[in-house]
């Protein structure tokens, strides 16, 4: 029998939107001289340690929050000094003068951030204002009302064997039940695609696109140090036709932060993103940074990069998505935080309205109209023709998102569409082998080291929280036709085909204990075969400001 | 009768730790930072004794920066009933918190001191050891197993090859071994309500305990690294080098 | 200044430790003194007066010692301390069991630090030692008169025992202390099944997914094990696989290890599994690639096909 406990406003996830949200709800009491009950959960072991961004930050939202943040110490202080955008060939890069570049790739008067650092001290303003936040525990199921409004989450059960029998350390998980739940569970929460299903969210928008992020946090020689420093690179290592990218961000303390995005529409199944982050860590324009420095971390995370015309409806009977669990990530300005604080505090005002008029369980209109008429949505209309403009090739749509951003102002009187990611894989046999150099413990890495440095980790016996639809389909249809290219795409080698010694009989060996929660398997997976669900709250990777 | 059980705030378990480019120690900022798991198994321990009705109270003590209060919270969340905070930013050593214990056991009068054998941070496996010397009671380091009698205790506990039993005079301290149980997990209920049990503070200087330290930490380094040794060409070779040069089997 | 090593035996017989512990001991300067307390352990006493370096065995041989309880030993050393004219700088004693249950007991009642798992001795009063299990060497000095050491035994190469009768050290007997009365030992077991716990192994035989499955596991790994005595270990691949159980796994979420000899056979040496094992004095790696990382930290490398090589090893050993 699982206990529960009411709340006013329960929030899914302790990210930017979560944390906004409950300290905008928190703040709009004070003022008004009422009182809230606002209670947040975070799968993470304690808040910001699922966080993984670039990231460089802009901080108007942040400004709009807590307007005196530099007196409350966020950790917010390297000021962006110069940016610089450099189309790399295998052997050099090609720098683009700042004046040719569209206003969304200037940084002037951004930060570069740590952002799991900035959630961790957001987590922290949140408590003093109130707010309930219980990090180590994962939103695991919807509640539903009898009139089939969501009524707020459970959290997952504890001690449940591999078998899923109850063991001796069972405990079983709580109900939290609120007037209004806000779903800030980031890219592609499962919770998210559940809702987006149940109360037909994505009618009559375009397919999510999703991007994989990887990352590293290295510490450099000082010599090689510049903070402040904001580098993108597009180009090499991938083929024009694949949209990706990457970024070395030079933060305080000698510590720079690099990483690779690398589109999730690509087609090739014998790409893999991890190689092909590690191998642009070799090329001169990067290795320059990096030379004689010491590798600290690393991770990788999925972005919703599709933009405005990818946005699910935000709102239902009960609730809201926001920040990236409803594709607030501006892909074209790479990057995300000020608006998922910017969504948050949006909904949260919402949702205090409702409290404050006796409300509840009702759908949140005011939200949506909100953001139709805030900065937020001039500026994601603005870019939104970036990622479809970028499916015609790198330098065809750096040309036509060039002259949408410079000549035309964002104002094109058309929006492009977007298309699903995981049908696009073609058949392994008609693609090219791509043939990675192997890693050299120095500057380049192989998988296992690398999730060494995310400190994930998961209790063995517990059911895998990487469910197959059927089980047949790895070996029938990924191994079959696409070479099962989850060995591949997944950052962590959570995925592997296992053959008996003679070679034969292959079949998938799921190593969950990995899993660093980036979601890429559920995006990815050619006939969405697999499902990723929460494990046990408090499991997964363990970030350090990442 | 009641259980006393001091709890250490450590780097998390999970968490790989980084030494210092200057050598001064090891990186703990941002760190993610977790009760000692073998004290999380002394309050399992000492929270199923209260609840098969053996002890009365379970009191836990944590000795460090006022972020220590999180660790009590933990213990509190298993079940212990209240906690007791000796704050201070001063590093403290075991001999140091073994005093501090001691002033704590003075007052508190527990029968049973629970903690754990070692904290994953600096390792020093001493402080139970330590406490018991200063009470001048009896000791059972390494427990696998402890029954609470009528002043005394008989606990199983690990030695070299195998395990041993004492029966041994209370009040007593027992340190807590992996085998020992299985800690619960805290539930999100439990985690409400730990959130609302008493916790006092109070200061070294209250308890008039000199937590000066006694060793100062010259620098940290990261461990040698292995390097590749030789390859062997046969079974033979392997079987001669381990006999004659490693001497080993 | 004298240095005093407390004995680590059985009454009859210096169990190794001591030896590693006395070449610490060495490493200072000062007349080596080993203190000896048990029950008719004469045997033991004029064993340890064979070892190389030492200079005096005090002997305290009474019922109450028996057990090497902490409380009564310590309350000896203690009076020794007190006693001893030439006085006592250090106090070393093995990082077993026995000798960290002791140390530290000896060191409050001296009102000194103690010094865990010394891996290094800098000087009379800076010491080496690994903290958070080993991924840091901590180099400490300490201010006290008299440095209570526990010492890692794999870091100190064993003293010799001489050959000669009756040895070079004199064994005086030291006077009992009273019996506190507060510890009873009710009884011990020791393990006897055949294999040794995975904890506590000298040598550990560990496979990996290159095994393909579990049937080979038992059958070409436990004859193996059974020819060296050893216990047996797995890497996370090999358990996730099915092979073993989960408590054979040797690596960051399962064991840390660190026996005199470790065999890897079919491990690959993913990070995970090295950071359980690289603390091991001798390593030896079977595989067939020759690329495997496991090559990177091994003492012996064999690059050959296990099937052919680990019975072979087998019937070497036999």
């Amino acid at each position: 029998m699982r206990e529960s406990m009411e709340f006013d406003v329960l929030i899914v996830g302790g990210g930017p939107a979560g944390l906004a949200a409950a300290i905008r709800l928190k703040q709009l009491a004070a003022e008004k001289g009422s009182d809230i009950s606002v209670c947040l959960i975070e799968k993470a072991a304690e808040i910001g340690a699922h966080i993984l961004s670039g990231a460089v930050m802009d901080p108007r939202a942040l400004n709009e929050l807590i307007p005196d943040w530099k007196e409350q110490g966020a950790p917010v202080t390297t000021a962006v000094t110069e940016d610089r955008v450099i189309f790399l060939n295998e052997t050099r890069g090609r720098k683009v003068p700042t004046g040719l570049l569209p206003d969304c790739f200037l940084n002037h008067g951004n930060y570069i951030v740590r952002l799991g650092n900035v959630a961790k001290w957001l987590g922290e303003q949140a408590e003093a204002l109130g707010v309930e936040v219980y990090p180590g525990f994962a939103g695991a199921e919807i509640l539903f009302d009898e009139t089939g409004a969501v009524k707020g989450v459970a959290t997952g059960d504890m001690g449940v064997t591999r078998e899923g029998e109850q063991g001796p350390a069972y405990q079983p998980g709580m109900e939290l039940h609120a007037k209004y739940t806000l779903f800030a569970e980031g890219c592609r929460g499962h919770l998210g695609k559940q809702l987006e299903a149940q109360f037909n969210l994505r009618n009559g928008v375009d397919p999510q696109t999703y991007g994989i992020g990887l990352k590293e946090l290295w510490e450099v020689p000082a010599e090689r140090h510049e903070p402040g420093v904001v580098v993108h690179t597009t180009g090499w290592p991938l083929p024009s036709d694949t949209y990706g990218g990457g970024f070395v961000y030079h933060l305080e303390d000698k510590l720079v932060a690099i990483g690779y995005v690398v589109g999730l529409n690509y087609t090739n199944p014998h790409l893999s993103p991890f190689e092909e982050f590690q191998r642009y860590k070799t090329h001169p324009e990067i290795r320059k940074y990096l030379e004689g420095g010491k590798r600290l971390a690393y991770g990788a995370r999925a972005i919703a990069a599709g933009g405005l015309q990818s946005q699910p409806k935000l709102v239902f009977p009960g609730g809201a998505l926001i920040g990236d669990d409803a594709g607030f990530l501006n892909a074209a300005r790479i990057k995300g935080s000020h608006a998922a604080i910017k969504s948050g505090m949006l909904a949260a005002e919402a949702a205090f309205g409702a409290v404050a008029a006796e409300r509840q369980r009702d759908e949140l209109a005011a939200f949506p109209e909100a953001f139709r008429s805030s900065w937020l949505y001039e500026e994601l209309h603005k870019t939104r023709n970036f990622k479809p403009y970028m499916k015609k090739g790198l330098w065809m749509g750096s040309l036509l998102f060039g002259i949408d951003q410079k000549v035309l102002k964002g104002k094109a009187p058309w929006t492009l569409h977007n298309s699903a990611d995981h049908d696009k894989l073609k058949l392994a046999s008609e693609c090219p082998k791509i043939d990675y150099p192997k890693p050299d413990g120095v500057l380049t890495f192989d998988r296992l080291s690398s999730v060494f440095l995310s400190n994930t980790n998961h209790e063995e016996d517990q059911p895998c929280h990487l469910q197959l639809k059927d089980t047949s389909v790895p070996i029938a249809v990924n191994l079959a036709k696409y070479d099962a290219p989850e060995q591949r795409y997944c950052p962590a080698g959570v995925y592997e085909i296992a053959r008996d010694e003679s070679g034969s009989n292959p079949r998938l060996q799921i190593n969950a204990q990995n899993c660093v929660h980036c979601k890429t398997c559920d995006i990815k997976d050619p006939t969405q075969n697999i499902n990723w669900v929460v494990p046990q709250g408090g499991e997964g990777p363990i970030y350090q400001g990442m | 009768m009641k259980i006393l059980v001091p709890v250490k705030r450590v780097v998390d378990y999970n968490v790989k730790v980084r030494v210092k480019a200057d050598g001064t120690g090891v990186d703990i900022a941002n760190v993610k930072m977790s009760m000692n798991p073998f004290d999380e198994i002394a309050v399992e321990e000492a929270v199923r004794l209260r609840e098969a009705g053996i002890a009365t109270e379970v009191v836990a003590v944590s000795c460090g920066v006022t972020a220590c209060q999180e660790t009590l919270r933990a213990a509190m969340a298993i079940g212990a009933d209240r906690g007791i905070l000796v704050e201070t930013d001063v590093e403290l050593q075991p001999l140091a918190v073994a005093k501090l214990l001691k002033a704590l056991c003075d007052k508190e009068q527990p029968t049973v001191v629970i903690g754990g054998k070692q904290a994953i941070d600096d390792d020093s496996n001493q402080t139970g050891q330590m406490l018991a010397a200063l009470m001048g009671w009896p000791q059972a380091t390494f427990a696998s197993k402890v029954t609470l009698g009528d002043g005394v205790a008989t606990v199983m506990r690990e030695i070299d090859g195998g395990l041993e039993t004492l029966e041994i005079k209370l009040p007593a301290v027992v340190t807590t071994d992996l085998r020992l149980n299985e800690p619960r997990y805290a539930t999100l209920p439990n985690i409400m309500k730990a959130k609302k049990k008493p916790l006092d503070t109070v200061k070294p200087a209250d308890l008039g305990v000199d937590i000066a330290p006694r060793l100062a930490t010259l620098k940290v380094a990261e461990p040698p690294k292995r390097s590749a040794g030789v390859r062997v060409a046969d079974v033979a070779q392997l079987v001669d080098k381990l006999k004659n040069e490693a001497k080993v089997i | 200044m004298a240095i005093l090593v407390l004995a680590e035996h059985d009454n009859q017989t210096i169990k190794a430790a001591t030896l590693n512990t006395v070449a610490a001991a060495a490493k200072l300067s000062g007349e080596i003194h080993v203190l000896v307390a048990g029950a008719n352990c004469a045997a033991a006493a004029s064993e340890a007066a064979k070892i190389a370096g030492v200079a005096k065995v005090r002997v305290s041989d009474a019922a109450h010692y028996e057990s090497h309880t902490a409380e009564n030993v310590a309350a000896l050393v203690v009076a020794l301390v007190a006693n001893e004219v030439a006085g006592y700088s250090h106090i070393l004693a093995p990082s077993t069991a026995n000798g960290k249950n002791v140390a530290p007991r000896v060191a409050a009642l001296l009102d000194v630090a103690q010094i865990s798992d010394v891996t290094g001795i800098e000087s009379a009063d800076t010491f080496v030692r690994p903290i958070y299990a080993g991924n840091a060497m901590a180099t400490v000095k300490s201010s006290d008169a008299v440095k209570v050491l526990t010492v890692r035994t794999t870091a100190f190469e064993a003293a010799a025992m001489l050959a000669n009768e009756g040895g070079a050290a004199s064994i005086e007997p030291l006077a009992a202390g009273l019996d506190l009365g507060l510890t009873t030992l009710k009884g011990r077991e020791l393990t006897k099944s055949a294999r040794p716990e995975l904890g506590a192994a000298k040598i550990i035989v560990s496979g990996g997914r290159g095994l393909g499955s579990g049937e080979n596991y038992h059958k070409l790994l436990e004859p193996l094990a059974d020819a060296l005595g050893a216990a047996l270990g797995a890497s996370r691949a090999a358990v996730d696989a099915g092979y073993v159980p989960n408590d054979y796994q040797v690596g960051q979420t399962g064991k840390i290890v660190a026996p005199q000899l470790y065999i890897a056979v079919g491990i690959s040496g993913a990070i995970q599994h090295l950071a359980g094992m690289k603390d091991s004095k001798v390593i030896v790696a079977i595989n067939k690639d020759p690329e495997a990382p496991i090559f990177q930290v091994a003492d012996y490398g064999l690059v050959g096909d296990l099937f052919e090589v680990a019975p072979e090893l087998t019937s070497a050993l036999a």
